[in-house]
């Protein structure tokens, strides 16, 4: 027995360091003094330097934060509202809707994107719509993608609340949309919070949908990461990828924590 | 009650922006530039046969690499503590938050020529190999990206098998090998097949990994689609029959998948 788990701990061992090894092979050579990145020449900060005077970069990373909080604001509020009526549906609308939302989650994303280029083309060239390419149909495309997130996050709550709460609102002199903001809204939060952030994360890091809908004018991060690595890769983007990876990192773990204080208090809360 | 009126803006912006466009890409896979019905868009894809064919087989390839990969890590995974599964759930999710293309972009300097791999092998008077743009890197790329969508729903999936239904298994004389073949892979089949589907479908649409790890040699049909649309091909037409193929191929791949598991939860698996 002792020999098994001696196994089974060295193949998760060897599955996490086949996940993280390139990328910490990525972080250490963005230290790297030589530019090739077979031979270590010495430590150096200069490419971190770089970044950040590369003014490419950082109008990219500005553009990847605006679409990423406009569209996950917009994809919030028309997800949130579309979770709340397709709640109060029947069961037959109810599975049809939910299998609609389900198309742009799973359709793979070069189709995706593909396809809302011809359709910001059709509108441009047949409707006379004044939609050029650019961050305009980034923003509209991300809120596409982005919306079944929301619903998926905030169907679950929703079916856990209470269905006469709101009825009891009511009852106890709210008006409909006091009842709404005072009892609904607080019951789905956590859900339309995780919808949101999941929103932001899934469009900060989206490449193919916002290759295809970006236009030649207005870059996101991803975008300016491939233009570079089609160019000539540059250990920049070794420095760049360590920065993103910390930030995630730090994310992560504040999240964690945060969850983990959460639940300390709400057994606290029970307990008393 | 009137709540219902509340998905209207929802299903307005679904049918000017998920329905119309897939809508567009049939319309234009049957349309001459001229605006005439034609069926020749779809014949010219039969040009590409071989593409399609190799695409089909490296993501086959690359699933089943994953399945094998991932299913004795989601099961050591599953019959660990609590704690210790979520956080090796986090770690196994952490690279996925980094972006993918510069993911892709370690395996290119470590596969390259004058890269660390083949440095490390020049020690030893190995090499140099060629290993970058060949379609094992291909395959490389997609399992180090994909993998975690297979851990993810075999690991859900694990996570539900009652430990006493293995030790019944046990103690009623099973074999390890039967115990496995009659308790556990039964069980964790939903598992497997939302985990093929969603490791099957990205990796055959691809045209990054494919671009950046094999070379001009491994076209994908992500690639021919990409160079339809914003390449120099520029076809929209041909473009949009090569999505309709793609997309043929995807709907069967989960039809197939769909016939053996009846109602997978998606939402776990997303989540």
């Amino acid at each position: 027995m002792n020999r098994h788990k001696g196994l089974s701990r060295a193949y998760t061992a060897v599955v996490l360091a086949f996940l993280y090894l390139p990328i910490l092979v990525l972080i250490v050579f963005s230290f790297n003094k030589n530019k090739s990145r077979g031979a270590w020449t010495g430590f150096t900060l200069d490419w971190y330097r770089k970044l950040f005077t590369n003014d490419m970069i950082l109008t990219a990373f500005m553009n990847t934060l605006i679409v990423a909080v406009v569209s996950s604001i917009f994809a919030t509020v028309i997800g949130t509202a579309a979770a709340i009526g397709i709640n109060s549906m029947n069961r037959w609308m109810k599975k049809s809707l939910r299998t609609l939302t389900y198309i742009p989650i799973m359709s793979p994303e070069i189709i995706m994107g593909v396809s809302l280029m011809l359709l910001f083309v059709f509108l441009r060239t047949e409707l006379g719509l004044p939609l050029e390419m650019g961050l305009c149909t980034l923003i509209l495309s991300h809120i596409t993608f982005n919306i079944p997130y929301v619903i998926f996050n905030v169907l679950p709550k929703l079916r856990q609340m209470d269905k006469y709460a709101y009825d009891a609102a009511l009852d106890l002199g709210c008006n409909p949309w006091q009842a709404f903001y005072k009892v609904v809204i607080p019951e789905i939060m956590p859900g339309i919070t995780a919808g949101f952030l999941m929103a932001v994360t899934y469009s900060l890091d989206d490449f193919v949908i916002s290759y295809f809908t970006a236009g030649p004018t207005s870059q996101t991060l991803p975008l300016a990461i491939w233009g570079q690595l089609r160019r000539r890769v540059s250990p920049e983007m070794n420095a760049l990828s360590a920065i993103v990876f910390v930030v995630v990192l730090a994310l992560l773990v504040a999240g964690n924590f945060s969850a983990i204080r959460r639940e300390n208090r709400d057994r606290k809360a029970v307990g008393r | 009650m009137k709540a219902k009126f509340a998905s209207v803006p929802y299903l307005v912006w679904i049918v000017i922006f998920t329905i119309i466009p897939m809508l567009l890409i049939i319309v234009f896979a049957f349309t001459s530039p001229e605006g005439s019905f034609t069926i020749a868009n779809i014949s010219a894809v039969g040009r590409y046969t071989d593409v399609i064919m190799k695409s089909i087989w490296l993501a086959a390839v690359a699933t089943a690499v994953c399945l094998l990969l991932s299913y004795p890590f989601a099961y050591i995974l599953s019959r660990r503590p609590a704690r210790q599964q979520q956080v090796s759930l986090m770690l196994i999710m952490l690279p996925m938050w980094m972006s993918f293309l510069l993911r892709t972009f370690a395996w290119m300097t470590l596969l390259e020529k004058t890269g660390l791999i083949n440095r490390m092998l020049g020690v030893f008077g190995v090499g140099p190999l060629e290993m970058i743009n060949t379609s094992g890197a291909v395959v490389l790329g997609m399992v180090y990206n994909y993998m975690p969508f297979m851990i993810l729903p075999l690991h859900s999936v694990m996570m539900k098998i009652d430990n006493s239904i293995i030790e019944a298994a046990q103690d009623l004389g099973a074999s390890p090998m039967r115990v496995f073949f009659r308790v556990v892979l039964p069980l964790s089949f939903p598992g497997v097949s939302s985990g093929i589907t969603m490791v099957f479908v990205p990796a055959v649409s691809t045209f990054i990994i494919s671009r950046m790890l094999g070379g001009g040699s491994n076209l994908m049909i992500g690639d021919l689609i990409d160079m339809q649309f914003l390449g120099n091909a520029y076809n929209p037409h041909l473009g949009s029959a090569i999505s309709l193929v793609l997309m043929v191929i995807i709907l069967l791949c989960m039809s197939i998948m769909n016939q053996f598991d009846d109602d997978v939860d998606m939402e776990g698996a997303i989540l």
